[in-house]
């Protein structure tokens, strides 16, 4: 790992950093209240007054892209983190203790991937009833297993190294040889990993907003905002470009990022 | 590197070209937007139109069909004793005029159009009609339970007892009359109406064609119907821009994309979009909330920026189109006011206002989109309301039998054209009373109109009986959201009616 930014992560971290700033800006300010309609400024077009144009109500498509955006990934974020967190606990005891552990934790793990994605997320979303996030669960519950395979085959890898075995001669708990010893060797599998989850979770809060489960109106992201749009794709085009676009930036940059950081560790 | 930097110019490229595209697209729209549509009116008979359904039918029967949309085809091959026209009054169709009633209510004798035949060249009959009436009764068609019997006093006449007075029983007498011992409507149905049935293509269309004995002189114009079954709204709107389609009901932003080259007949929906408040669930439980409500709530403004000013603003749970019994004076009986709403919340002990969820089936985008201008008006009065979204199946279970929501934006119809069908559900006991309304003076109001002989003054207690619920602001009331009906340049005369029907009887071509 000569040069840790290849041309792979400069470009996904180009695309990420565009849409950041915008998030981060929407925080403090944005051009239009995102909720305000005024019915006179219906489907202007792009540019003008309104950067990306207005939408059926009148609402200003750039401002709701950036709190979109915002909520989009604060989900995909939430996800990823829950997904982690659970997964990489279960995938170090999973490898470590082996056996009756093993067994029982990766059935559970198979038995969660046995459903399809969406269905599994609906499920959850329908038992945990419609609060604002209860999408974020949901989805997390969903990018577990990916995680804890991970995690599983890296310690594997690593519990039968000569370093484990001098940690166990010296009395380390499991707990810390799983969290000291093994933990920060996952650490470059692990990280493309989250990279790659970011954009899977993007799309899917993004599905899960079209399909109506997700962040619930007026509140915008940005499946909702393409959703929304469907409608009215051949006379205001730009309600659904913007979103699409900027969905499409953010996996691209994740998924660029993920190659960078894969190709500069040499993983494969 | 080389192939990255090549893949990333390639995928700007096709970007660019797709802007550019849609750029186009858009440009040339708004430039053929300024032809005007044509208002000649020269009628031309013959000819025919395809008219596109996004809902297959479901039976041919008229006694079996169940869907809204197949009942409103339907209207095109059936007619009744009696049939609605388009003020909602019932016109004799079947028989010749207005039955006689005796004076207890209980028995109505129709005497039959001379000359009028089925499609398969017979001639109706009372036993055609004694059959007809019999077998809709068995097939528990709404109305007709309490027909005692049908005799054939002559040929012509027929006879109709009934077991307990009904004062809206000739509303129901709308339904079809079939030819006597004719077993296979299902799969080519016989009527009397204005098209005979000519094919059935399951998945593809219906196609109708001309009664030539049709007995409303001059009826119909066109010579051939063809009904087209489309799989979605996007579906619909491609084949009525590239002309395979003539004629279609769509929703707004169907029609917005169909400017040039179409007249957009405006009709009322027969339905009432309300946000209806569930009375037994705090704070809604309090008279003064609700006005509040009703006060901060603009329907105007939601007519504007939802429906693009395509809808009728309602004060009653009547719809518009019944003009007999709607009650016009409460249209604007809560004229938006947020200071007095305001003020109505502070004697409510609400001064701050609260937080409630308004549950709206997502497949329904109209409701949806109001909830949320909904949202926006509260705001102004304090009140945080926020949006759940859920499928049509868990409404109808949750919100609508269980009864177990704070707030839903919905759209209620009646099922046929009497009061009982759009008031009965504000009776305390009633099945369907999903808002939980409760006043035991609505409930004598309404009993009292119910049994009401005098046609007079049952009209003026049913129109009574809505101020009350005005009054008590069971719902708020807002539009009867605008049906649109989408009609080819070329073609004209298309009728509305305030019942959800497609009479293309009426519609001829101009060229």
């Amino acid at each position: 790992m000569k040069s840790k930014l290849n041309f792979d992560s400069r470009l996904g971290i180009c695309f990420i950093g565009i849409i950041l700033v915008l998030t981060v800006i929407s925080f403090f300010y944005t051009p239009y209240n995102i909720y305000s309609m005024n019915i006179a400024e219906r489907f202007i077009s792009p540019g003008g007054g309104h950067l990306l144009g207005t939408d059926n109500f009148g609402r200003d498509v750039f401002s709701r892209l950036m709190c979109g955006a915002k909520f989009t990934l604060l989900v995909a974020g939430s996800t990823v983190c829950i997904g982690t967190f659970f997964g990489v606990i279960l995938g170090l005891c999973s490898g470590y203790f082996g056996g009756i552990a093993d067994e029982c934790i990766m059935r559970l793990i198979d038995a969660l991937n046995s459903f399809p994605g969406i269905l599994l997320a609906l499920v959850m979303v329908t038992v945990l009833g419609k609060v604002k996030y209860s999408i974020i669960p949901a989805l997390g519950i969903l990018f577990i297993p990916s995680f804890t395979r991970i995690a599983r085959s890296g310690t594997l890898q690593i519990k039968n190294s000569e370093f484990i075995g001098n940690a166990r001669a010296c009395g380390a708990s499991p707990v810390r040889i799983m969290f000291v010893h093994i933990l920060p060797n996952l650490y470059p599998s692990l990280l493309t990993a989250i990279v790659v989850g970011f954009s899977n979770a993007t799309l899917a809060e993004s599905s899960m907003s079209y399909l109506g489960l997700g962040i619930q109106p007026p509140t915008p992201s940005l499946g909702r905002m393409l959703f929304e749009a469907q409608a009215y794709l051949f006379n205001a085009p730009w309600v659904a470009l913007a979103p699409g676009i900027t969905i499409m930036v953010i996996v691209l940059g994740f998924n660029y990022l993920g190659d960078g950081i894969r190709a500069g560790y040499h993983l494969n | 590197m080389k192939k990255f930097i090549l893949r990333f110019i390639a995928s700007a490229l096709i970007g660019t070209l797709l802007l550019l595209a849609t750029g186009c697209q858009s440009s040339k729209k708004e430039v053929s937007s300024s032809g005007t549509t044509s208002t000649s009116e020269a009628r031309k008979e013959g000819g025919s139109l395809v008219f596109g359904l996004e809902t297959e039918t479901d039976h041919l029967d008229p006694y079996k069909a169940a869907t809204a949309d197949t009942r409103s085809v339907l209207f095109n091959i059936f007619e009744g004793l009696v049939k609605p026209d388009k003020d909602g009054n019932l016109i004799p169709a079947v028989a010749a005029k207005l039955p006689d009633v005796s004076s207890d209510g209980l028995t109505y004798t129709f005497k039959i159009r001379s000359g009028i035949k089925f499609h398969n060249g017979n001639a109706v009959t009372a036993g055609d009609i004694k059959y007809s009436l019999e077998t809709a009764k068995a097939d528990q068609i709404a109305g007709l339970s309490e027909v005692k019997s049908v005799d054939a006093e002559d040929p012509s006449t027929v006879k109709i007892t009934l077991n307990i007075k009904d004062n809206d029983f000739l509303s129901y007498l709308t339904v079809a009359i079939i030819p006597k011992d004719y077993t296979q409507q299902d799969t080519h149905p016989i009527g009397t109406g204005p098209y005979k049935f000519e094919s059935y293509t399951p998945q593809q269309s219906l196609i109708l064609a001309k009664n030539t004995d049709y007995w409303q002189k001059g009826l119909p114009h066109l010579d051939k119907v063809t009904f087209k079954f489309e799989s979605d709204t996007n579906a619909l709107l491609l084949d009525l821009q590239g002309g395979g389609v003539q004629a279609a009901s769509v929703d707004n932003a169907t029609a917005n994309q169909l400017k040039t080259g179409f007249t957009i007949e405006q009709a009322n929906s027969n339905a009432v979009q309300q946000l209806d408040l569930n009375n037994a669930v705090k704070p809604f439980d309090n008279v003064k909330v609700r006005q509040a409500i009703s006060y901060a709530v603009d329907p105007d403004e939601i007519i504007k920026t939802v429906n693009y000013g395509k809808g009728v603003r309602v004060g009653t749970p009547v719809i518009p189109g019944f003009k007999k019994y709607y009650n016009e004076s409460l249209a604007n009986a809560y004229k938006k006011d947020p200071a007095k709403a305001k003020q109505l919340l502070s004697e409510a002990g609400y001064p701050n206002g609260f937080s409630f969820t308004i549950t709206v089936p997502s497949n329904y985008q109209v409701h949806v989109d109001t909830a949320q201008v909904i949202i926006n008006e509260l705001k102004a009065i304090g009140v945080t309301a926020t949006i759940k979204q859920v499928d049509w199946a868990t409404w109808l279970s949750q919100t609508y039998t269980n009864r177990q929501y704070e707030s839903t934006v919905i759209s209620v119809d009646g099922s046929n054209l009497s009061p009982e069908s759009f008031l009965g559900r504000y009776v305390t006991t009633s099945k369907s009373n999903f808002l939980n309304y409760k006043s035991t003076d609505y409930d004598t109001l309404y009993q009292q109109a119910v049994n009401e002989n005098d046609d007079a003054k049952r009209v003026q207690l049913f129109k009574q009986a809505q101020e009350l619920v005005s009054k008590d602001a069971a719902a708020v009331y807002i539009q009867d959201i605008a049906s649109l009906t989408a009609l080819k340049t070329g073609y004209a005369g298309f009728t509305p009616y305030p019942l959800f029907v497609i009479d293309v009887s009426t519609i001829y071509k101009t060229k």
